[in-house]
């Protein structure tokens, strides 16, 4: 059964642009000129009950406009949705209490006040019963190694600490989906790591709905097997993560060992060379150039030991965000 | 796949709701103690100039009558207009609005299952009832002073009306300021809007002067809301509007309150269809 279902989903902005200069802006008193930004356009997809899914793309792409549209923050120009059966944008309180939205900034938690306080408000809004509550935040406090912080104002958490905390707050209602917005943006590698084993513990052990944005590819290597690809407001991927390398990815890597320390010349022949420590290197070449390459390296050199790889996953998205980028967007 | 445990709608879970908003808007009030007393504490400095001004203009006869005012009278309605004002003036509750539609911090408001309006009249509620909690010594410290100047104690219609007047001008305020706020969401930026306001209501509530002063060449001004946020409990308890009249005065209040309530909702589903929620 489908718990997000979108259809041909479209959403504009209308952009003040503005001039450089200040004769430009004594003008813009008079007169302004709008440019519409199509952050969201024609987008469909269906993402079934118990997935996690990431949502790609490049600054402007309209990955954060599409995770507001279906949080109801935003109304679309076209197009329809249903997430749990409910229109998103009607705001009702029986959507609201079934999904939460944790992005990277401070979403949820009273600035001033220690996160607990801000837990209890929860307990009320969501009308969590005291058992549950307590249950919850036990185990939730417990998984994200935060209970000692949970008397300390939220101001003078860290950004790992405060995010980890975000998460308690989104989860303390049991949501059905959660919608996560680069949720480990700006933390250190440490606090990264924690954040995605525990999203990656909870989604299986809850078999909750997970719509992932990150610019973080380990976070999506490590929690989504499966992508939705968008870029300039339409998507150009849906489906496995590993068969975005397959399709977009126009090289492989060969790694080579040489006998002897005896490094052939002019390797660059067969493609780019991306390491030579003698007698280890490491070439890319184009896809259907593999095996005519590898032929004539084994023709004409000893070669010890020998692997074709594929291209990392960050790289091939690198690569596609850039080449398929004609124009940037504020669809973010 | 509904795995909700939650307890359903009763009111007594609204009533906890409310009640928990009220007591962690407290406690956030508590947090900044220093900054909170000096700014409760520095609101009494315009009622000593008044006092000066006004002793300076009857200096030659105070018992002489400007518009119905000698200087008691003048001296008792600035002490109750203090009084009004510290109910129904709202500081920083536009802005705050208006910054959280610009920066998108708003959204908290719009995912979680919460009024926006009720959340931030309860949290203004906590604000004036700390308020009150630190200003009550030196309310009653300025009053005890001024006491030579005070009417006698009113009778119990009277005050009842006064107080029902505090009550609605407090709602009244808050329901003007947050609809200043609400517009952000067509203008992003309401600064002007709030000077505006801010003018127009030290005018036309009686804050300024009192509103017989204005209302020969300004007569606008009594059907207009403004008035309820200063002169009105004020005149209620000098005795200048007749008891007869407290019920149709006391109504008229409400009335404005049922229009902007509507007004505020209107315009709050209104904004959020054009939201664009801006700030990442």
């Amino acid at each position: 059964m489908a718990a997000i279902e979108v259809q041909n989903l479209c959403r504009e902005y209308r952009v003040y642009r503005k001039r450089e200069g200040l004769l430009a802006s004594v003008r813009g008193l008079f007169h302004r000129e709008y440019e519409t930004v199509r952050a969201v356009q024609d987008v469909s997809f269906r993402i079934e009950e118990g997935e996690m899914v990431a949502f790609l793309g490049p600054n402007g792409a309209g990955k954060t406009t599409t995770l507001k549209l279906l949080s109801g923050l935003v109304v679309p120009g076209s197009g329809t949705a249903t997430v749990l059966g409910h229109v998103p944008w009607l705001r009702e309180d029986a959507y609201r209490r079934r999904f939460s939205l944790v992005t990277g900034q401070k979403e949820q938690l009273w600035w001033d006040l220690p996160a607990q306080e801000s837990f209890a408000l929860h307990r009320e809004i969501y009308r969590i019963s005291e058992p549950d509550y307590r249950r919850r935040l036990d185990e939730l406090t417990e998984m994200l190694e935060v209970r000692r912080l949970m008397a300390r104002p939220v101001r003078e958490l860290s950004l790992g600490e405060r995010m980890r905390m975000e998460l308690i707050a989104a989860l303390l209602h049991r949501p059905d989906v959660l919608f996560l917005d680069e949720p480990t943006i700006g933390l250190d590698v440490v606090s990264q790591r924690r954040v995605q084993e525990f999203l990656r513990r909870y989604q299986r052990e809850q078999q909750i709905t997970v719509l992932l944005t990150s610019h973080y590819m380990k976070d999506v290597e490590a929690l989504c097997s499966r992508a939705i690809v968008i870029n300039r407001g339409r998507v150009i991927h849906d489906g496995p993560l590993a068969a975005i390398v397959d399709r977009f990815s126009r090289h492989k890597i060969i790694e080579l060992q040489f006998a002897a320390n005896r490094v052939p010349e002019h390797l660059d022949r067969h493609g780019t060379l991306l390491e030579n420590r003698g007698p280890r290197v490491r070439l890319q070449v184009e896809r259907q150039r593999v095996s005519e390459c590898l032929a004539a390296i084994l023709a004409e050199s000893e070669v010890e030991d020998l692997s074709v790889l594929e291209r990392p996953l960050e790289d091939v998205i690198a690569e596609l965000f850039v080449t398929d980028t004609g124009q940037s967007g504020v669809g973010e | 796949m509904k795995r909700q445990s939650g307890m359903s709608w009763s009111p007594a879970a609204a009533v906890r709701l409310k009640w928990l908003v009220l007591r962690t808007a407290i406690e956030e009030r508590l947090v900044y103690r220093g900054d909170f007393a000096f700014s409760t504490l520095v609101r009494f400095l315009p009622i000593v100039t008044q006092i000066f001004l006004w002793s300076a203009i009857y200096q030659d006869d105070p018992d002489r009558a400007l518009r119905g005012y000698r200087f008691g009278d003048m001296v008792s309605y600035y002490l109750l207009v203090m009084l009004a004002r510290a109910f129904s003036s709202m500081p920083g509750l536009s802005t705050g609005i208006a910054t959280s539609i610009a920066d998108g911090s708003v959204r908290k408001y719009l995912i979680q299952p919460v009024d926006l309006l009720d959340h931030l009249f309860w949290h203004r509620v906590a604000h004036k009832l700390v308020y009150y909690a630190v200003a009550c010594g030196p309310f009653a410290l300025v009053f005890w002073l001024c006491r030579d100047w005070l009417p006698g104690w009113p009778a119990w219609p009277v005050l009842v009306a006064f107080v029902a007047s505090l009550l609605m001008g407090f709602v009244i305020g808050f329901l003007i300021e947050a609809w200043i706020g609400l517009v952000a969401f067509w203008f992003l930026e309401v600064s002007s809007l709030i000077f505006i306001y801010m003018m127009l209501s030290y005018f036309l509530s009686g804050h300024m002067i009192p509103l017989e002063y204005l209302t020969s060449w300004l007569p606008f001004a009594e059907f207009l809301p403004f008035r309820f946020l200063a002169y009105t409990p004020a005149a209620i308890l000098l005795g200048r509007i007749p008891e007869v009249a407290l019920w149709g005065e006391l109504q008229l209040q409400f009335a404005w309150i049922v229009f902007l309530l509507v007004l505020n909702r209107v315009t709050f589903t209104l904004g959020v269809r054009r939201y664009s929620s801006w700030g990442g």
